[in-house]
């Protein structure tokens, strides 16, 4: 992250001393710190309903219900977690969220879980496999029905906005399976790199 | 078809908020409106929490965008592509949406308008933007969620996951349309 993060700040400042566009890149500064601070203002609303919401669902054993129901599955993907772990209610709230296209609902159900596993944590600053897996799985996008896309493609006039389902759902199982082999080998890598003696 | 989407995701969200409470409330006798607010209050220190990270990386990309570093990042990544057929006119867009959801589908809406929609190329950008996802905001949010600082492998990870994707969604743009 600390490399990323650097290069997207040097790469800028570089492009915009040859270019000559530093006064664009100065005032996107400020206005990018401005647009993450409403971001997250903006994300508190749905986050504290939906948060209300979990917790109504969770005392009345609903989570549990479809954590059970998904436990064959999280076995495979989180096996540091335990199988009766309210993290596993939470990131099958947030899967199911996502997957439905309700993308306010599946971010406080995605935290939430992020919250419990770092209960399981032994490290709090470290991520544990099991957030790196759930992380990382996010960006094969989860989402079946692409809302989003579906209307621009209306909104450009298309005679079959929803034509292109099908090979989204293929790309992002496709890509689904890479997150999970990736995040495995990693996991892998780095527990022997980290027992690899490195004093 | 895109009708009954619409119809059937604007009932979920009331649905949900009226079932569940209601299956609390009168299944399992619990007090659902205490339940609620105990739930709900930790929604604005999450909110507090995240700040920091998403200043962070949401600077870096703003900057990133400002300069006009994807040309360059375009410029080099292009030959690499054009020698898989991809289209180079997909690809700035493919690119951003790792950074930027917004930017990526304006970039989208651009390509529809030269090329159409129902082009492979709109098709292709399509599933591209479906199957990706906005990476860096979802690690801001969900680690800065709980203070992790040190993400390990997540970052290399997610990447090689939005690689594939693009990968995947032009394998079967090609064998479907």
């Amino acid at each position: 992250m600390n490399i990323v993060w650097l290069l997207l700040i040097g790469a800028a400042v570089v492009t915009a001393a040859f270019k000559g566009n530093m006064a664009a890149v100065s005032n996107a500064t400020f206005s990018s710190a401005t647009t993450a601070i409403e971001l997250a203002i903006g994300l508190v609303g749905g986050m504290t309903l939906f948060l209300g919401l979990m917790r109504v669902a969770q005392d009345a054993g609903l989570v549990q219900l479809l954590a059970r129901a998904l436990r064959p599955v999280f076995r495979v993907l989180f096996p540091d977690v335990p199988r009766d772990h309210p993290a596993l209610g939470a990131i099958a709230m947030n899967f199911g969220a996502n997957m439905l296209g309700l993308g306010d609902a599946a971010t406080p159900f995605g935290i939430k879980a992020m919250e419990d596993l770092q209960a399981l944590n032994p490290e709090k600053e470290t991520a544990s496999d099991a957030m790196c897996m759930f992380v990382t799985l996010h960006s094969s996008s989860l989402q079946l029905i692409p809302v989003m896309v579906i209307s621009l493609r209306a909104a450009a006039g298309s005679k079959n906005p929803s034509e292109i389902i099908v090979a989204t759902i293929s790309a992002t199982l496709g890509s689904m399976a890479v997150a999970i082999v990736t995040s495995r080998l990693f996991a892998r890598w780095w527990r022997r790199r980290a027992e690899g003696g490195r004093a | 078809m895109r009708d009954v989407f619409n119809a059937a995701s604007s009932w979920i969200v009331p649905l949900l908020i009226l079932g569940v409470p209601l299956y609390a409330y009168a299944v399992k006798r619990i007090r659902v409106y205490e339940s609620f607010i105990e739930g709900a209050k930790e929604g604005f220190q999450i909110g507090v929490r995240i700040m920091p990270y998403l200043v962070a990386i949401l600077v870096a990309i703003g900057m990133f965008r400002a300069s006009g570093a994807m040309d360059w990042l375009v410029w080099m990544i292009q030959p690499v592509v054009a020698w898989a057929g991809f289209p180079a006119e997909a690809l700035p867009s493919s690119l951003m949406r790792s950074l930027s959801g917004s930017a990526a589908f304006a970039m989208s809406s651009e390509i529809f308008k030269v090329h159409g929609p129902d082009s492979f190329i709109g098709r292709l950008v399509s599933v591209i933007q479906g199957s990706t996802e906005t990476t860096f905001y979802i690690m801001a949010v969900y680690f800065g969620a709980i203070a992790v600082r040190k993400t390990r492998y997540t970052l290399a990870a997610s990447l090689i996951t939005d690689l594939s994707g693009i990968v995947a969604a032009y394998i079967i743009c090609r064998l479907l349309f």
